[in-house]
């Protein structure tokens, strides 16, 4: 059943996410586009622009689109159980037996060393999604400047994502103007 | 009804979050220490601390942490499924506009520029991510660069890379 191997997947991957919804990506892509071969590579890069351009979780928003793709409504719901149910699961188990994990040493050092490996992942797949825009002289500019103002300026995404809609809107204009 | 209330905040943040689990974090703070005053500014500091080390998106286990300690299990449950709702509900438009008319230059042109902003967006949340307390020793550049090597040209399985820099980090400590 393709519904369930999709819903397994998106399980053992929330169950491995540290790091916030960001780190899915490299997850997502490699079991969905490289392994299982469900998506194409454009396919996905779609549905990741769609997940960020929308309110809401990104992980969520990210296993709904991929899940549609894929297998329609019962696909966008069984990943979104996917991805969310191991959180339910674990934090209900711990808040229930554990006061406080963040004392415990071991569980320090393992996160010293997860850390860096999720910016590490994080990193990857933005760079991955750079060569799949294919830019040229005219605009290698765009995820400097929009990355610049996230880190720098402290800008909302929101606002970036709002300007991008409104440039494409006009590009299309002008471009059915033309032709 | 704790359960109306929970409800309620969840599903406003879950449509009005927007840009990672960071930002929906202090919106979810903001409700649940100012507003319904249901844990102290300490407390929910804790909360964070553990959503952040639990596996999962950090939003939805800040959600089913603090819909646990409002409701119990049921708690938890209705304030996940409210901070997806919004997400589900947009959804269900956005596939009647986008695939429908995915041909029409007024979705393309948008998409195309959406695209590198958003690589932009996910880059920037990497880099902000790079502070002392994600680089702690030379173990922590070390796995930096393992991992980008190993994901970025040989597509090593994520899952694989995440297991292994937690057992060198123990490993480190027990040194």
């Amino acid at each position: 059943m393709l519904v369930l191997k999709l819903f397994w997947e998106f399980f053992k991957i929330g169950a491995f996410t540290f790091g916030g919804g960001y780190a899915m990506i490299s997850m997502v892509k490699t079991a969905l586009v490289d392994k299982r071969k469900w998506l194409s590579e454009d396919e996905f890069w779609e549905c990741i622009t769609l997940a960020q351009s929308l309110p809401g979780v990104f992980a969520i928003n990210m296993a709904l689109y991929t899940g549609f793709k894929i297998c329609g409504k019962s696909g966008a719901a069984l990943a979104m159980a996917g991805a969310a149910l191991p959180s339910v699961i674990i934090i209900v188990l711990i808040a229930s037996f554990i006061q406080n994990i963040n004392g415990l040493k071991t569980v320090k050092d393992i996160f010293a060393g997860i850390r860096p490996c999720v910016i590490a992942l994080i990193l990857v797949p933005g760079l991955t999604m750079l060569k799949k825009a294919k830019l040229d002289k005219r605009t290698f500019w765009i995820p400097i400047l929009a990355c610049l103002a996230v880190c720098l300026l402290g800008i909302s995404p929101v606002y970036l994502i709002i300007v991008a809609i409104i440039a494409g809107i006009i590009l299309a204009k002008y471009a059915l103007r033309n032709s | 009804m704790v359960f109306l209330q929970l409800f309620w905040v969840f599903f406003k943040i879950g449509l009005f979050g927007f840009g990672g689990g960071y930002t929906m974090v202090s919106m979810i703070r903001m409700e649940v220490v100012d507003g319904y005053g249901w844990m102290t500014a300490g407390e929910y500091a804790d909360l964070l601390a553990m959503s952040q080390m639990t596996p999962g998106p950090i939003s939805i286990n800040t959600a089913t942490f603090v819909g646990f300690t409002q409701g119990g299990i049921l708690g938890s449950v209705i304030a996940t499924l409210s901070l997806c709702l919004p997400s589900i509900i947009l959804m269900s438009f956005v596939i009647a506009l986008f695939f429908k008319h995915k041909e029409s230059p007024y979705v393309k042109k948008p998409m195309a520029v959406m695209t590198p902003v958003v690589a932009g967006l996910i880059i920037s949340a990497a880099v902000m991510m790079c502070d002392k307390e994600s680089f702690t020793s030379v173990l922590s550049y070390v796995i930096f660069g393992v991992t980008v090597v190993a994901h970025y040209f040989f597509k090593v399985n994520p899952i694989l890379l995440i297991i292994l820099s937690g057992i060198a980090g123990w490993l480190w400590g027990l040194c």
